[in-house]
């Protein structure tokens, strides 16, 4: 079983010389591909041969371009300190523009211009690479399944960062660039919207996002123990059933009564990891657009519990007109 | 090179697991859980042993000073240019001097606000401020009974035995940007104090404890009528909150239910009383502190040129009811603001 694949594995995956693939038409590609030994322990260890066209050299491209705008403007707000870059790099930011500039195309540079172009470039990176994504399972043959699920969360992050601030009106309701930046401003924006938990679609999709850790666990699983009768073989067991797929299905039976089978398990993955940014996308694009606090629609809709009042009762102390606060 | 890799990834682990143990700001178990709200709602108040010793120990009351009598000379005719505390006794006007001394300027002395020479002498501005000063407590004490309610505040709950206390804030211009066409991000991801180390706004204090920007976010009808607040001035309510959370040594479940943050009927009494203390906060800012600004070294102004100001940390440091609630001030009518028969 020298060819028995696995994470850590035990022997290293690869050939005497770096395999080409298999013969299909049309199936250009750079180099002869090259071993990585650390690639090795958890994978293949071959690296390539690659093929990156025209798409894929324009998406590395807008994408690189995206990446320079966002981090040189994070090194400007540390005033081009190496050190400060450095130690406030998870906080550093780069902001949409302010809310006075509305849908403005193109605000000054310093007031979210730089934004509006790093999403530009952001967004054709990742267009351009799903568009790769799509054209090389079509030159393999291969079903497009992957390219889908890609667009899937492609669709989330446009609602964030484009669809919504258009309905918004405003391109400050985007997220920011950054690694707590955006963290930060996913808290203030359920805050803001009145407690996205309470939002029907952000239910869902965590429920398809706890989901797919599930039921990756448990494919996962089975898979690896049925592995000594031959089930990581699981392609053909869907088509010729083995022992390796009876005894997973009679285990499934045996611990919940059901049992998915060698070909339903995947679709089952692949629609829960779709659905995920599929009905969060939906969740977001709702708010601020149709609903404006999720947590005053929840208890209009008998979602939110009355929990008893353990308090005096609070009331608002400001004055009824002209509050401040 | 297998050997070389492998060594190399290993170390890389331990040091990571090194930093991520030695940086991220851990609380030493046990917890200690107090609930607050009704079960279930997660209304928890969450402390260690160790950082309540700490508090514990930094809110240690001074040593009381003897009570005097209202009654006999008074302090106007024994003491000349007496201008805020010409209600007093002379033997309370002392005992005052002795209290500031002990609580503002034990180090320093008399001679940090007074000539020594002449000491009706106004020549240094640190006695015109705490002129000012001892009218803002009286001020407090007296107006102020929905936030400090008849627990009060004496010189000392703020400054703490010194002449500046530790909590104070100017606005912030933040740390240099580069200029020209960088991004500014409007006070948005630089790591500071008040922020508690979040991307959020930088300056949580100018626009809500100086300038009355509107704190409130969250619509209060489900559905949307026209445009609400942005979402930055989310990140900058967000950013007050925690500042307010951090200075108060509470969570944000100590006022709110935070299902639902903006309600007012699912919130704690606390919430009311911390709404007055923002009122105060400002009244005290704009009306005491900031005007100040003139009489000040430029040594003691902010980067704008603006006096030194008050915020929730200024008071509470670290604990929802300054000094545990031990009310120093009944014992100090003298600056309760209220008149000495």
């Amino acid at each position: 079983m020298s060819y028995y694949q696995n994470i850590f594995t035990q022997v290293q995956v690869r050939s005497a010389e770096p395999e080409p693939g298999v013969a299909v038409p049309k199936l250009e590609r750079t180099g002869k591909g090259f071993f990585v030994h650390l690639f090795g322990r958890i994978g293949n260890a071959q690296v390539g041969p690659i093929y990156l066209g025209y798409l894929g050299s324009l998406s590395l491209a807008f994408g690189f371009i995206a990446f320079e705008i966002i981090g040189l403007n994070m090194w400007a707000s540390v005033n081009w300190s190496p050190v400060q870059f450095v130690r406030q790099l998870p906080w550093l930011a780069l902001e949409p523009p302010k809310p006075e500039y509305g849908l403005k195309v193109l605000p000054p540079l310093n007031e979210g211009g730089w934004w509006l172009i790093a999403g530009f470039f952001l967004t054709a990176s990742l267009l351009l690479w799903w568009a790769r994504v799509y054209r090389r399972a079509r030159a393999l043959g291969l079903g497009t399944h992957t390219a889908w699920a890609f667009l899937s969360a492609i669709w989330l992050y446009l609602v964030l960062g484009f669809i919504r601030p258009l309905l918004m009106g405003h391109w400050s309701e985007a997220v920011p660039f950054g690694i707590f930046p955006h963290l930060d401003w996913t808290a203030a924006f359920s805050i803001r919207y009145g407690n996205l938990f309470y939002n029907p679609f952000h239910m869902l999709s965590i429920a398809f996002l706890y989901g797919s850790t599930l039921l990756f666990a448990m494919h996962g699983a089975t898979i690896l123990a049925v592995s000594r009768f031959g089930g990581e073989r699981e392609i053909e067991q869907i088509l010729d059933r083995g022992t390796a797929s009876e005894r997973a299905a009679l285990f499934w039976r045996w611990t919940m009564g059901f049992n998915a089978t060698m070909e339903s398990i995947h679709r089952w993955a692949w629609w829960f990891a779709v659905l995920c940014p599929l009905s969060g996308g939906i969740g977001i694009l709702l708010t601020g657009t149709v609903v404006d606090n999720w947590y005053l629609w929840g208890v209009h809709h008998g979602i939110a519990p009355d929990y008893p009042h353990v308090f005096a009762p609070v009331v608002d102390p400001a004055p009824a007109t002209g509050a401040v606060q | 090179m297998k050997v070389g890799l492998l060594s190399l990834g290993s170390v890389l682990a331990i040091l990571l697991t090194a930093a991520m143990f030695l940086t991220a700001g851990w609380g030493r178990p046990p917890i200690i859980a107090k609930q607050n709200g009704y079960r279930g709602t997660g209304e928890d108040q969450i402390a260690t042993a160790a950082a309540q010793r700490i508090l514990q120990a930094a809110n240690a009351l001074p040593d009381a000073i003897d009570k005097a009598s209202p009654d006999g000379e008074r302090a106007t005719a024994v003491y000349k240019n007496v201008k805020v505390l010409n209600d007093l006794s002379a033997d309370q006007f002392n005992r005052v001097m002795l209290a500031i001394t002990q609580w503002v300027a034990p180090e320093q002395g008399c001679a940090y606000c007074h000539n020594g020479d002449n000491l009706a002498d106004d020549g240094l501005y640190t006695k015109i401020v705490a002129r000012r000063m001892l009218q803002m407590t009286r001020h407090i004490n007296k107006d102020w009974k929905e936030h400090v309610a008849s627990t009060g505040v004496t010189c000392y709950t703020c400054h703490r035995g010194q002449p500046v206390p530790s909590n104070i804030w100017f606005e912030n211009p933040g740390a240099p940007h580069a200029g020209g066409f960088a991004a500014t991000n409007d006070g948005f991801g630089h790591p500071t104090k008040a922020n508690g180390t979040t991307s959020l706004s930088i300056d949580p204090q100018a626009p809500y404890l100086e300038n009355a920007e509107q704190i409130r976010v969250e619509s209060t009808k489900a559905l949307p009528l026209g445009d609400g607040a942005s979402i930055q001035s989310a990140e900058r309510t967000f950013s007050l909150m925690i500042h307010m959370s951090e200075g108060l040594g509470v969570n944000c479940t100590f006022c709110h239910n935070t299902r639902n943050f903006s309600g007012w009927s699912e919130s704690t009494p606390q919430r009311v009383v911390a709404w007055h203390g923002l009122e105060l906060v400002r009244d005290l800012n704009n009306v005491y502190l900031d005007p100040l600004k003139t009489v000040y070294p430029s040594t003691r102004l902010g980067p704008h040129g603006d006096g030194p100001k008050l915020d929730c940390a200024t008071c509470h440091q670290g604990v929802s009811k300054p000094l545990y609630g031990a009310s120093m001030a009944k014992d100090y009518p003298e600056i309760g603001g209220e008149r000495a028969p």
